[in-house]
């Protein structure tokens, strides 16, 4: 452990840091479109392990070429169709609240991210990663990894079978505990496209205290990582349903003729 | 129409169970006798080697062209699919075993596109490693190192030799 992940401060203290930094966001100048922060803070002090491991220099601005302008081909080859399924990769059935989350990957004009990869994982339903460096003391599932994959369809939809996670407990500072959600890992058209982000749920009581979480500092910004109850995906007598669209940035190769098939 | 992209968020503590796979950093088998090594340290701020990143390579072949093909997460052994990810070991190496990019006349010099992923980094990075002696002068700090199998790349989240790490630019 680094000591920027000490367990010094507590809630109380983060709490005041996240809201003194929404103050400041709160009371940009010009706020309005351009002034609107979209991605999260890689200087975010509240969460510690940001602190030494944040650039300090704004990006350097260069135009997109060669390989960059395509991402990885993904196929069948790939990826087994019962990755998708995280409820089956065992003998028995995991414990917790089965559920459906499913949604469509497109670019920042729209179009659909046909046939590419998308990753998941998450904690089982007590809040636990089959992970060593995980000590949460809660039940490993036997039935449960809660790892998956898939390729999105013609129509950039991806669609999981999971077990809901639970909230955990981690070491940013003293009684910090994670809201429940999934890790994403997303391909787009293009190699600047690549998205790794989390899914959460609606209504979490603890998205206020999580410094990760806050450090998309925009609340409609943030907000998109929310998933929406949709009872149209939940099945009769076996699955909650979710609903999560995402959006990857936009696209700069120019639109072929296969693309728009 | 434009709409805004959905947030990034840390790759998190554990990753491990998931992303890497057998393989992941073999683009090409290390004994095949054309294959080259791509490795380096990723780094904190403080200098410490940051022990739980995610490195991925995207690059062309030695030839320039593109590689549109499956089989990244599935290596057969023998296609080149020009994707591979590494995580990094407990002193902070990541390494692949791979070509030496190519470049298209018209496509400028080669490199290899390489995103970085950490817990405590709220959102991924993009850089390039440019092959010694190719890079644009404005980008002359991203040239990797030669040594006796390959290019050394060392990646510096923070500090006085910070990375430079790359936005694209929206025409």
């Amino acid at each position: 452990m680094t000591s920027s992940d000490s367990a010094a401060a507590s809630q109380a203290e983060i709490s005041a840091e996240i809201a003194a930094i929404s103050r400041e966001y709160d009371a940009r100048p010009g706020s309005g479109e351009g002034a609107t922060e979209t991605a999260p803070r890689l200087d975010y002090p509240p969460y510690r392990s940001s602190i030494l491991r944040h650039p300090t220099k704004a990006p350097r601005q260069v135009d997109p070429e060669g390989v960059e302008l395509w991402a990885p081909v993904f196929g069948e080859l790939d990826v087994d169709p019962l990755e998708s399924d995280l409820t089956v990769q065992h003998r028995g059935e995991p414990v917790g609240e089965r559920m459906v989350v499913t949604g469509r990957v497109t670019d920042g004009e729209g179009r659909p991210v046909r046939r590419q990869l998308v990753e998941i994982w998450q904690a089982n339903a007590g809040g636990r990663y089959i992970h060593q460096r995980d000590q949460h003391p809660a039940a490993l599932d036997p039935n449960f990894t809660g790892m998956g994959r898939c390729l999105t369809d013609d129509d950039g939809r991806y669609r999981f079978t999971t077990i809901k996670p639970g909230p955990y407990p981690w070491r940013n500072h003293h009684n910090a505990w994670r809201p429940a959600h999934i890790h994403f890992s997303v391909f787009g058209r293009e190699f600047t496209q690549r998205l790794v982000t989390q899914m959460y749920f609606p209504g979490d009581p603890l998205f206020a205290l999580d410094p990760i979480y806050q450090s998309i500092v925009d609340p409609a910004a943030r907000d998109r990582l929310v998933a929406t109850y949709d009872h149209d995906v939940t099945t009769h007598e076996w699955a909650t349903g979710y609903r999560w669209d995402i959006v990857l940035s936009g696209s700069h190769r120019t639109v072929f003729e296969e693309d728009e098939q | 129409m434009s709409l805004t992209p959905t947030p990034g968020q840390t790759v998190g503590p554990f990753f491990h169970y998931a992303l890497p796979y057998a393989g992941d950093a073999e683009l090409v088998p290390p004994a095949r006798a054309e294959a080259i090594r791509l490795h380096g340290r990723v780094y904190d701020g403080a200098g410490d080697p940051v022990p739980d990143a995610l490195v991925e390579v995207w690059q062309t072949g030695p030839d320039g062209a593109v590689p549109q093909v499956a089989g990244s997460l599935r290596r057969d052994g023998y296609t080149f699919t020009g994707f591979g990810r590494a995580q990094t070991d407990r002193t902070g190496h990541y390494r692949f075993s791979t070509l030496r990019p190519g470049a298209l006349s018209s496509a400028g010099a080669p490199y290899f596109a390489l995103t970085v992923f950490a817990r405590g980094l709220l959102d991924r990075l993009f850089t390039r490693a440019y092959l010694p002696g190719a890079a644009p002068a404005e980008l002359a700090a991203l040239e990797a190192v030669p040594d006796d199998r390959g290019f050394v790349f060392d990646i510096r989240l923070q500090g006085e030799d910070e990375t430079v790490f790359l936005s694209h630019a929206r025409d």
